[in-house]
């Protein structure tokens, strides 16, 4: 692999996670939040894949593995949460959420 | 693979603004599914094809399929498309975007500046060698997921559960009745 296209691989993590960077900043529905999260952590991965790509060693993916799992965790407590908010204020505005007693 | 790798790259990135320009929430969620699928054409052409299909059956099945099923739970309807277009002004988006298109010019920067890197050819890391070093010396790691992964659904029960609802009215106590009105 050429040195290239390694890195416009990490060029495309970094495009992907400032994508859901900007995402995550201009919107006020928490599910699309949430979605933008899952698109920054997906690019993190990207980037330790492509890390472990460059040195031929396995800890890119294993690291990539343990992303996965804080994701899939990260995602079931937060859609827990927003079902929650939902019930709570009948509405996906992240700004309305701003009381600590509901 | 080269061209492969720049196609998917441009797919990916295609879908993820087509992601976060949507208003409709099931539309995002459409266009993600095909950024993580390109994700993960990347990730073969990188020499990764456990983690492609790693990406394929997590995040594009599981994670996307999870967030539809809570969309479903919610009931949205046409109002709230049309509250999520109001809320999305230029006012509102054009600042955090220039911000991090600053940020991102500052990242391309430093990855493409000359920089003396030997060039090897691709070498694939298999699984065979990924899960030998995820079972030797990452082995606390493995638990760590294990109890996050607890954590995650202790954590998902106790705020998703909800109030047992009363179906009739006579059944239900005066003073939920009250506070119902």
């Amino acid at each position: 692999m050429t040195p290239a296209h390694m890195e416009a691989a990490l060029l495309l993590a970094g495009v992907l996670f400032m994508l859901g960077l900007i995402s995550v900043l201009i919107r006020r529905n928490i599910i699309f939040m949430l979605i933008s999260v899952e698109i920054m952590l997906n690019a993190a991965g990207l980037a330790f894949i492509v890390a472990g790509s460059k040195w031929v060693q396995p800890d890119g993916q294993v690291m990539f593995i343990f992303i996965l799992t804080m994701a899939a965790a990260e995602v079931s407590v937060g859609l827990a949460l927003i079902l929650q908010i939902y019930h709570q204020l009948k509405t996906l505005d992240s700004d309305a959420a701003n009381l600590m007693k509901g | 693979m080269e061209l492969t790798f720049y196609i998917a790259a441009a797919v990916a990135t295609v879908a993820t603004i087509l992601t976060i320009t949507r208003y409709n929430i099931i539309h995002a969620l459409l266009y993600l599914v095909v950024s993580f699928l390109a994700v993960a054409v990347v990730f073969f052409t990188l020499g990764a094809p456990f983690m492609a299909a790693l990406e394929i059956i997590i995040y594009a099945g599981a994670i996307v399929v999870l967030i539809i099923f809570v969309i479903m739970m919610l009931n949205l309807t046409h109002e709230d498309v049309d509250k999520e277009k109001a809320w999305l002004t230029p006012r509102v988006w054009v600042g955090p975007a220039i911000l991090s298109l600053v940020l991102l010019a500052e990242l391309a920067y430093i990855i493409l500046a000359p920089d003396t890197q030997p060039t090897e050819a691709l070498v694939a890391v298999d699984a065979r060698v990924v899960g030998m070093s995820l079972y030797g010396p990452y082995m606390l790691g493995v638990q760590l997921c294990g109890i996050l992964l607890m954590a995650g659904i202790v954590g998902a029960y106790h705020l998703g559960r909800q109030k047992k609802k009363v179906v009739h009215r006579f059944l239900q106590p005066k003073e939920g009745r009250s506070a119902a009105i």
